[in-house]
């Protein structure tokens, strides 16, 4: 634990605790709920939001970067979203409260609101500690999400779709997701909405059973003045196999966490990310992965273009269990800086006990290769076509790794969007 | 077609002059071979007529169809038909070969305000310039050079160039690395180009490869000028007796 001196709350922070106590009577939630809210706004009003010397939040000092938060009053009305690819089950949150809930075989979803009121086990407000701004603002705040239960054995072939939409304000939600054993399931997060300044804070629990296997495809395009801040805990049962793909194309202040546990033996985590960070962007994506018993894999690689004056973070900290051997874990994060005022801090960490384990971490930052460049651009191809080509080159081995054509189409399509706009 | 007048270039970095007042002149339609030892400047030419920025001109004249092109970028040197297949052609991960060649294909079209191909043609051209140069369809399916040998590069450029179908056609060292069967599928591609209204300079160390693509006039380039000019016999003198003699007697 870190001690921090004393200082006077900011104006974000003062606001928070004045909301809270403007809104806790209208927040859902039963007596032990209110209870945990409570407690969590005490902790940001006795520590503040981390500052630098915290060390999770060492390269993003949310305390200066969330100096102010916006009143928590929506702009307007945030429209759904047109499916990403055909086909699939929209669940959507409208400005924190639920609004469209297709529904889908052998798939049970409830609201995360009537959770919280009534008694559901595996259902809290939990967060990780007095630095855990994410988890404490979204524990003091959430209005809304959904729980979801995939039965086990049911193969779903529908991917489901769940959008956070805002029109400014503040949004706070949380996702509770279990995914029983056997089953299999594609699910798409995307956070959206206007380029009105809004805060979001967005939690989600996803726990895989014995031999799930799972796709979770999180798309973040906020917009040019959301802080977004996301957090993923993640529980991997014997044999269960999760790819989690992550796409950063907006935002003013992202803070991303995936805290993952693999408690069982043979599972499988795959984690890739591709972050677009341009103008003044500040996207943080930080890891924490727990492999606490034997014979389990993880590989995790994480691609950033970074343009602009914007400064992007990967915290990487793989943790190997004193027992968990043959524990074989792979992370790269590899980083284009496309101008000279772009930044990328990268800190990989391996914390190992077991003594017969592979773990590999690498970081690389690059700038555009001026030979290729010359090649493309001695073919006839413009420079700035040309430099797109080798930024996309960058990203699309990744992209390319998720297989399902529709999927990659639309991904590319917004990373070219991207492009135009930026590179 | 091209003129060069007296031009002097060095390396932009740190200012060493490599060409020291070079002339040429090469015509529509004709084959000219430039040789030359280790370090006189072979190289660094073609980059130039590319339009490399890692060479500063410093003095005199690029001109192609009576335009300077030094004001242009190698982008639309491209486009305006100049050519240079490379000694050493890059790896590109990540950019698959088929895209490549039709975004080059396409930007080329659109820079002369011609109509983009459409994929049904852009395949049947591309199907049958690689047949000619034994080339696969499954190599052209891996990103742009990668894992394809030294000879399968210098193949893949001169199947560039028959798609792209430049007027001025700069081989850099072209034979290089290639053994006798190679040369014969490149020589004949290129010869395969040769026509009335372009034109092809081959820089080239061996005479070996002037037996294939024969040219019309050869020069011997030296310490950054043409020292000597003259037809193809001039290769075989070269070949018989080194560089040194000719050297010499423009020193």
């Amino acid at each position: 634990m870190t001690v921090q001196s004393k200082l006077p709350l900011t104006a974000a922070e003062t606001a928070l605790v004045d909301q809270f106590g403007a809104q806790f009577g209208s927040l859902p939630g039963n007596a032990e709920m209110v209870k945990l809210r409570d407690r969590a706004i005490q902790a940001i009003k006795e520590n503040g939001l981390p500052t630098r010397r915290v060390e999770a939040w060492h390269y993003t000092d949310l305390r200066r970067l969330l100096a102010t938060v916006p009143a928590n009053a929506p702009s307007g009305e945030a429209q759904d979203l047109e499916r990403i690819v055909d086909g699939t089950a929209r669940l959507v949150l409208r400005n924190g409260q639920v609004a469209t809930m297709d529904s889908v075989e052998q798939l049970t979803v409830g609201s995360m609101s009537d959770a919280l009121r009534a008694d559901v086990s595996g259902v809290s407000l939990n967060d990780h500690g007095i630095h855990d701004a994410t988890g404490l603002i979204n524990s003091a705040f959430v209005t809304d999400g959904f729980v979801i239960h995939v039965e086990s054995g049911a193969k779903i072939a529908k991917p489901v779709e769940l959008q956070s939409l805002h029109d400014g304000g503040q949004v706070h939600v949380r996702n509770s997701v279990t995914i029983g054993e056997g089953a299999s399931v594609t699910f798409f997060d995307r956070h959206a909405g206007s380029d009105a300044e809004v805060l979001e804070t967005a939690v989600t629990e996803l726990k895989l059973r014995k031999g799930a296997e799972a796709l979770w495809v999180t798309i973040q395009e906020t917009g040019d003045a959301a802080t977004h801040l996301s957090q993923m805990n993640v529980t991997l049962e014997e044999d269960a196999k999760l790819t989690l793909f992550v796409v950063n194309l907006s935002g003013k202040v992202v803070r991303q966490e995936i805290n993952g546990d693999v408690i069982g033996e043979g599972a499988d985590l795959t984690f890739r990310a591709v972050n677009l960070i341009g103008d003044a962007t500040h996207c943080d994506i930080t890891l924490s992965l727990g492999h606490l018993v034997p014979n389990t894999t993880s590989t995790e690689t994480v691609r950033n273009v970074v343009t602009g004056k914007a400064q992007g973070v990967f915290q990487g900290q793989i943790s190997v269990d004193r027992i968990a051997q043959k524990t074989d874990a792979q992370m790269a994060c590899n980083t284009l800086l496309l101008s000279d005022d772009a930044g990328f801090s990268t800190k990989p960490e391996l914390e190992i006990f077991a003594d017969d384990v592979v773990c590999a971490h690498g970081a690389t930052v690059t700038e555009i290769d001026q030979d290729h460049l010359f090649y493309l651009m001695a073919r006839g191809i413009s420079e700035k076509i040309a430099r797109g080509l080798l930024i996309k080159a960058f990203v699309t081995e990744i992209v390319e790794e998720l297989e399902d054509e529709a999927l990659i189409e639309a991904l590319e399509a917004r990373i070219n969007r991207w492009l135009e706009v930026h590179a | 077609m091209l003129e060069i007048k007296n031009l002097h270039a060095r390396i932009a970095e740190d200012g060493t002059e490599i060409i020291k007042g070079l002339n040429l002149s090469v015509k529509a339609g004709e084959v000219a071979a430039i040789m030359g030892p280790n370090g006189s400047g072979k190289s660094t030419l073609s980059y130039i007529l590319a339009g490399r920025d890692d060479y500063e001109v410093t003095e005199g004249e690029i001109l192609y169809n009576g335009e300077n092109i030094l004001e242009m970028d190698p982008a639309e040197r491209a486009a305006a038909g100049i050519f240079l297949a490379f000694q050493y052609p890059m790896e590109i991960p990540g950019v698959a070969t088929m895209q490549f060649l039709k975004v080059a294909m396409n930007e080329q079209r659109k820079a002369r305000g011609e109509d983009e191909l459409t994929t049904p043609d852009f395949i049947r051209l591309v199907k049958e310039a690689a047949g000619s140069l034994e080339i696969s369809m499954e190599m052209l399916k891996r990103p742009l050079n990668v894992g394809f040998s030294g000879g399968e590069k210098k193949r893949a450029e001169i199947l560039q160039m028959k798609l792209l179908e430049p007027k001025l056609c700069v081989l850099d060292e072209t034979d290089s690395g290639l053994d006798i069967d190679a040369l014969k599928i490149v020589s004949d591609g290129v010869n395969s180009l040769r026509s009335p209204d372009r034109a092809t300079i081959v820089i080239t160390h061996y005479q070996r490869l002037l037996d294939y693509i024969v040219p019309d006039t050869v020069h011997v380039l030296s310490k950054g000028r043409i020292v000597k000019s003259g037809d193809k016999s001039l290769a075989h003198e070269l070949e018989a007796n080194g560089y040194a003699d000719i050297i010499n007697e423009a020193a």
